[in-house]
Order: structure tokens, then sequence, then C-alpha cells
């Protein structure tokens, strides 16, 4: 297939940026889209032009790197997957396919469709882990009853890679699914429960300090989260939080 | 405590408290212009009672007061602060992909609302503050009407058809407002999943049935006299 790429093109975090159009041709539909923005590349490389920079790595759905706002939605027209795992059969023959980098303010633009997402590293070391002993006296995890729903609960919780889709398709830039993730992931097993208080408390402080947005329950995040993250754990966040300030 | 509320989950905890309260009046304000359909003097008994008790004049209704300026000032705090949050706008966003209208528009929507209170407030609680607090009249009568005044006011306001639109479309704002406004409310005060289908369902019947009931009054009133 033939396409029209629109695409956000900034030389650097200072510069301004504009979208410029590209055209692909020969586009097989098994392929991937960053399969698709490979081809684009080298012919980019070819005529000598700057090639298109945006995050990758694994490439099979689990690293959360790949980050493209793809027709108006995070990691694309699909559901449950990264941008990696979009494939070009989701397109038609003459498309005009719009890409841009996720937007906030608390994501700037790196180049061209590369974000800096470093304020979800710095919330997850402001509380996103538990404090143990590991100097081999470590006791068996076996050993610690845990019932199957919040050992299910705390896993789905856990499957959350960090990517951003919430924050980038949320209208207020908010990012509380990514959050809310992680605080249950450890307040739902008795291992997280010691810590919990001091836990969503830094948290919190930490997402508002990075400058996202307030949640408004649009539920937009849950339907674009490539791991099918519920808006249950930004509820059970807001438990949490209410819960450790009184 | 107050650390919470400057959080931006107590914010949102404190939108939703104020939610409820507002919630909470719009059922018995429904419920007391409901009797003017049914009982002219009943309305008027209950009018006369919520418009002299102390407590409502002067407790509860400086709360109430307090609550919906709470509510429309922090929308906008809000508001403004989601916008600087966001960035650079997309080039292309297919919110509808992921989202409701209404829970993409509640600024809009509250808009429309908050233009509806000043009108509201211009037909009746204005006139009210002038007789009962300006001019010192608290019998709740007037010249040419046998008994209370409240239900001859009533339907003389509703006689005009430009009010009654007016009413109307605000109603459907009101209504678009509540459909997300309701679920929302829950899921800040951290609503557990189990709870999310009753919830659901109570906040359509809720967010249907006050509001038309509303609009079902102002036209009864508008084509019975």
């Amino acid at each position: 297939m033939n396409l029209t790429l629109k695409i956000w093109r900034q030389k650097d975090s200072s510069s301004k940026g504009q979208m410029v159009d590209y055209k692909v041709t020969d586009i097989s539909e098994h392929m991937s889209f960053l399969e698709m923005m490979d081809v684009l590349n080298e012919q980019l490389v070819n005529t000598g032009e700057e090639p298109v920079a945006f995050d990758h790595d694994c490439r099979e759905g689990i690293c959360g790197m790949c980050s493209m706002y793809i027709n108006g939605e995070a990691h694309g027209p699909d559901r449950g997957i990264t941008t990696c795992q979009l494939h070009m059969r989701m397109f038609k023959d003459g498309d005009t396919i719009t890409i841009e980098p996720f937007r906030a303010a608390a994501f700037p633009v790196i180049k061209d469709l590369v974000v800096d997402r470093t304020s979800f590293e710095r919330i997850q070391q402001a509380g996103g882990f538990i404090s143990v002993n590991t100097s081999g006296n470590t006791q068996d995890a076996n050993s610690i009853p845990i019932s199957k729903i919040a050992a299910d609960e705390a896993m789905d919780a856990a499957t959350c890679i960090g990517c951003g889709a919430c924050v980038a398709t949320c209208k207020n830039s908010s990012a509380m699914l990514f959050v809310g993730a992680k605080v249950s992931q450890y307040a739902l097993l008795p291992q997280g429960r010691v810590e919990a208080t001091e836990r969503v408390q830094n948290m919190v402080a930490q997402m508002d300090l990075e400058g996202f947005g307030n949640c408004t329950n649009t539920g937009a995040c849950e339907v674009e989260c490539p791991k099918g993250i519920s808006l249950d754990n930004i509820a059970r966040m807001n438990r949490e939080l209410m819960k450790a300030s009184v | 405590m107050s650390g919470f509320f400057k959080s931006s989950i107590g914010r949102k905890v404190a939108m939703a408290l104020s939610a409820f309260f507002l919630m909470f009046f719009l059922l018995q304000h429904f419920a007391i212009n409901m009797l003017s359909v049914f009982s002219p003097d009943t309305f008027n008994e209950v009018s006369h009672f919520m418009g002299t008790n102390p407590l409502v004049q002067f407790a509860l209704q400086p709360v109430l007061i307090f609550g919906v300026v709470f509510h429309f000032i922090m929308g906008f705090i809000l508001e403004l602060k989601n916008k600087k949050a966001n960035g650079v706008n997309y080039a292309k966003n297919n919110g509808a992909a992921n989202s409701s209208w209404m829970s993409r528009n509640m600024i809009w929507s509250g808009v429309a609302i908050l233009a509806f209170v000043v009108l509201h407030f211009i037909d009746f609680w204005f006139p009210e503050i002038n007789t009962k607090f300006i001019q010192g009249d608290w019998s709740g009568t007037m010249d040419g009407v046998e008994g209370f005044r409240y239900y001859e006011e009533l339907v003389h306001k509703f006689s005009n058809p430009a009010r009654v639109v007016a009413y109307v479309i605000a109603f459907v704002f009101l209504a678009l407002h509540l459909m997300h406004g309701f679920t929302s409310a829950f899921q800040s005060m951290g609503s557990t999943a189990g709870r999310k289908q009753t919830l659901q369902n109570i906040g359509k019947a809720y967010s249907i049935i006050i509001p038309l009931g509303f609009v079902v009054i102002a036209l009864y009133h508008f084509f019975n006299h």
C-alpha cells in the first residue's frame, strides 16, 4: 500500500517543531508500524535527509519504549497493544496517517517523536519499591499467605510497562493510571503494606511536582492502556491517600 | 489533612464532596418543585417553611452558596491547571475513540449550568432576598394573592416561553453534566470495583429523571396557565 505520513519533526528540545508530509510506497500489510517507519527512514537516509527519531527497543510489547500518537490515539487505532504491535493491516491503501509524539508538559520532546519520560522514573523512585533485606536471609515469599484475588489484582497492576500512553491520551495529561497501578501493586500485598502510607504520599507528591494534570475520570487511559490497567487502580490510590491522610 | 486537600487527589475529593452536596440539594429541590404540580397548597406551605425557617435560611443556605461557588471556582482552577499540564496540543486527537463527550466537556456543560444559575438567581433568589432581607417582609404573602405567594410567582415566571426554553436547554446540559459527574464523584471517592455497575445504573437514572422532571414541571406550568 501507498501512504502519506504527516510526522512531527523537531530538531531538539529547544527548537520549534512542525508537521512534515512524507510519502511511502509498497508497504506490506504484514509489516508492523515500526517496520513501516524503518522503511521511511531508509528512504530518508538514501536521499540524504535526517531520519525520523522515534523510541523503540524490544518490539514485542514489553519494554514500553515506543510512544507515538497515531491518528489521534496513543499507540494507534487498535486496543491492548503498543506501537510495535500495531500492524499496517489496520490501515488502507491511500491513507494519510498523522504521527505525533506523546504530548504532556511533563513529557518534553527531545527530538521528533522521542519524549523524555524520566518523570515516571522519578515517581517510581519516590516510593515504587519495597525495602527488603536481600543479604541472603530473605524469607521465601510463598511462606506468606496471600488471597488469590489480591494476588491476581496485584499482578494485573504490575503489568503496567510505564509507557505513558495514559498520560498522552488523557485530556488533562494526568498520570494517575500509572501511579495508581504502581501504588496498587504493592498496597494489595502484605510485603507492600508496611510502607503503604509513605509510598502513596510520596508518589502522589512527586506526581504533582512533575506537573501532571488532575484526573477527571474520563476513562480514556483505561481504553488506550496497552496492558488494560483498570481505573479501579486509581480508585484504590484515592482510598490509600485518604487513609494515609487521616 | 490540609496537605491532602492541596494534592491533586485531595482536590478531586473536594470536587466530589461538593458534588454530593449539590446532588442532594438538587434532589430535595426537585421534590419540593414536584409538589407544585400535585398540590399548590402543600407547595406553598413547604416553600414558606424553607423560606422562613432560621436553620434553612441562616445555616443551610450559606453552606449551599459556598458549595455552589466552591464547585464552580475549583472546576475552573482544575481546568486551568490541566490545560497547563497539556503542553502542546495534538494536531489530530480522536477523543471520541476512548471517552464520552460528557466526560470530555464537563467544563462546557458546567459553564452552561453556571449561566443558568445566574438566570435562576435573577428570577427567584434575588427577588426573594430583596423581599425578605431588604424590605423586611417575611409574611410570604403579596397583594392580590390569597394565601402564600410562592405558587403564583412560580406560575408567573413560567408563563414566558423564552424562559421555559432557556430552562429546558439548561436542564439538557445538567443531564449531560450529571451523566459523567455522578459516577465520577464516586470514583474520586475511591468506590470499589464491585459497586461500579450499580453506581452506573443509579447515576444514569438520577441524571435523566431529575433534569427531565424539572423540564416536565416547567412545561406543565407553561401549558396549564
